[in-house]
């Protein structure tokens, strides 16, 4: 327990170390945050209450959006491109021999880094947001709490995706257009470019039952006291219902994986 | 010149050569690709699922807006996307090996994995530029004709620009290259949407001060006969070309400066 506790330490003081590219982190999170505020004003000038929200929650949910998108890792998470490196370069036979075991260790380096980058990044393009745009922040002093711990499920949700993502190298060895689809369809599904209560019929059932939506849409709704009581609770089981799935279906992948792996390099 | 795009056309080439080793794996990649990079486009679908007009712009007129840009990015991601990496190799030394080959650096890391799935966002901007051509409702001239495939062309050549700059800039910021991407990836979204949609002053900054504006919002609002953004005269529509050019000088000066400045790591 210790060891990964150290891990995760690790992982936020490195992440820590680079204090430039989490001042560039900051800049383009708040020029993005921008941009999409401003598509949403439109939007939501035309179409008041659309998906449920009023014009302040429509824009309060664009900068959640930014304080998520790098704590979350939804946006190019740099674990899975070095985990894929490390298989490609057969490093990762090192890492199976260490005693630690392999997902847990990834994981807890990915929560030491969503620690940092919800503090850096999350906190300032809030504060950025909230000076040019009226943000409907939460009345009950207690749902930044439940919003933290469904943050911290949320990341354990995209970190399970991820971690498949990257062990997909063990059999394609380039890693680069895979990574690149996982990413693009997080950003759709987790309600980054739209809420996803704004899509409609069946593509919106589908993508709130897909576990994307952990990632942004449920902590989201959870801020904006959308969901409260049983129904805060429910968007709990749905977000560890998942986490549990592609956690196991990692640890599955990954005993196949290493079961036939011919190391890389040499 | 001739010795960049001859080394550029050599690595670029074994780069391919080396992904189509694994057809399957890259007819896969290219298809995502063209899927997923159109997922901003399904946005904006799904939003005049609910709205007729956004900021006072139709449908078609947002798609040709989308069309223009996406194609322009593309272009500019195929050709030179790479260099975004240059951050990387500044971190682990690995650029020094590139200094000494006998070919130019640029061309050596414009090329560097040279990613052909990279046209499946051409592809994808392309078929919604046709599309958008098909709805709109425009009095075409020649001038407007020929403005449209120019207005492509200098909008790559723009971001292009705007790229090599951002790479220049990693080699001082070594893990800055986040801050490229706020005008590579948040310019191609920004410029996805009418001008009259944002604040003044993002209009005014990306008209006068990174002169974004000119990929597709000056030339493209002449094309659908509206008045220019941030009071520029019509005319200015043709002046992208000359944007664009004049938007190379700086950037090859701020590459040129970034090479000289360049301290190996040494390990």
């Amino acid at each position: 327990m210790w060891l990964y506790a150290a891990v995760a330490a690790g992982g936020f003081r490195r992440h820590a170390t680079y204090r430039m590219a989490t001042v560039a982190g900051m800049f383009t999170n708040t020029v993005f945050g921008f941009i999409l505020a401003y598509t949403y004003v439109a939007l939501w000038d035309e179409r008041p209450h659309l998906g449920g929200y009023d014009m302040s929650e429509a824009l309060t949910y664009v900068w959640i959006g930014q304080a998520l998108l790098a704590t979350t890792g939804l946006m190019g998470s740099s674990f899975e491109e070095e985990l894929i490196e490390r298989i490609k370069t057969g490093d990762i036979a090192v890492d199976l021999y260490r005693p630690a075991d392999l997902q847990l260790w990834w994981l807890a380096a990915v929560y030491g880094r969503a620690a940092f980058q919800l503090l850096a990044r999350g906190v300032v393009p809030m504060a950025v947001g909230s000076l040019a745009f009226e943000l409907a922040l939460p009345r009950n002093p207690l749902t930044w709490a439940a919003f933290l711990l469904s943050v911290a499920l949320g990341v354990l949700v995209n970190f399970a995706i991820g971690y498949l993502v990257a062990l997909s190298a063990f059999w394609l060895l380039d890693g680069a257009g895979v990574v690149q689809v996982a990413w693009l369809s997080g950003l759709f599904f987790s309600g980054m470019l739209l809420p996803l209560t704004v899509f409609p019929g069946t593509l919106g059932e589908v993508a709130r039952a897909l576990p994307w939506s952990s990632a942004l849409q449920v902590p989201a709704d959870v801020f904006l006291e959308r969901r409260t009581g049983a129904r805060l609770a429910e968007a709990y089981a749905f977000q560890a219902g998942w986490a549990l799935v592609l956690l196991a279906g990692g640890r599955v992948l990954q005993a196949v994986a290493t079961r036939r792996v011919v190391v890389q390099g040499g | 010149m001739a010795d960049g795009l001859r080394a550029y056309a050599l690595i670029a080439a074994m780069w391919v050569r080396s992904t189509m080793t694994y057809r399957f794996s890259f007819a896969m990649t290219l298809l995502s690709n063209f899927v997923t990079t159109g997922l901003d486009f399904v946005v904006i679908l799904l939003m005049f699922g609910h709205v007729r007009g956004l900021g006072g712009f139709s449908f078609a007129e947002v798609a040709f807006l989308y069309g223009t840009t996406s194609t322009s990015f593309g272009l500019a991601d195929l050709l030179l996307g790479q260099v975004s990496r240059l951050g990387r190799r500044v971190r682990d030394g690995t650029l020094d090996t590139l200094l000494v080959r006998p070919a130019p650096v640029l061309a050596q890391v414009a090329a560097d994995r040279f990613a052909l799935r990279r046209l499946g966002r051409i592809t994808q901007g392309l078929v919604v530029l046709v599309w958008s051509l098909a709805l709109l409702d425009v009095a075409w001239t020649l001038p407007k004709v020929l403005l449209v495939p120019v207005m492509v062309v200098t909008g790559g050549v723009l971001f292009g620009s705007v790229m090599v700059a951002g790479a220049a800039f990693q080699i001082w910021a070594q893990d800055g290259a986040e801050v490229v991407n706020a005008f590579t990836y948040g310019g191609n979204t920004l410029l996805q949407y009418p001008p009259s949609v944002f604040a003044g002053e993002l209009v005014r900054g990306v008209v006068y001060v990174v002169p974004l504006a000119f990929v597709n919002w000056v030339p493209a609002l002449y094309v659908l006969g509206r008045a220019a953004p941030a009071g520029l005269p019509a005319w200015s529509a043709f002046l992208s070309p000359l944007v664009a050019a004049a938007l190379c000088v700086p950037a090859a000066l701020f590459w040129r400066a970034g090479l000289r400045a360049y301290r190996s790591t040494g390990s």
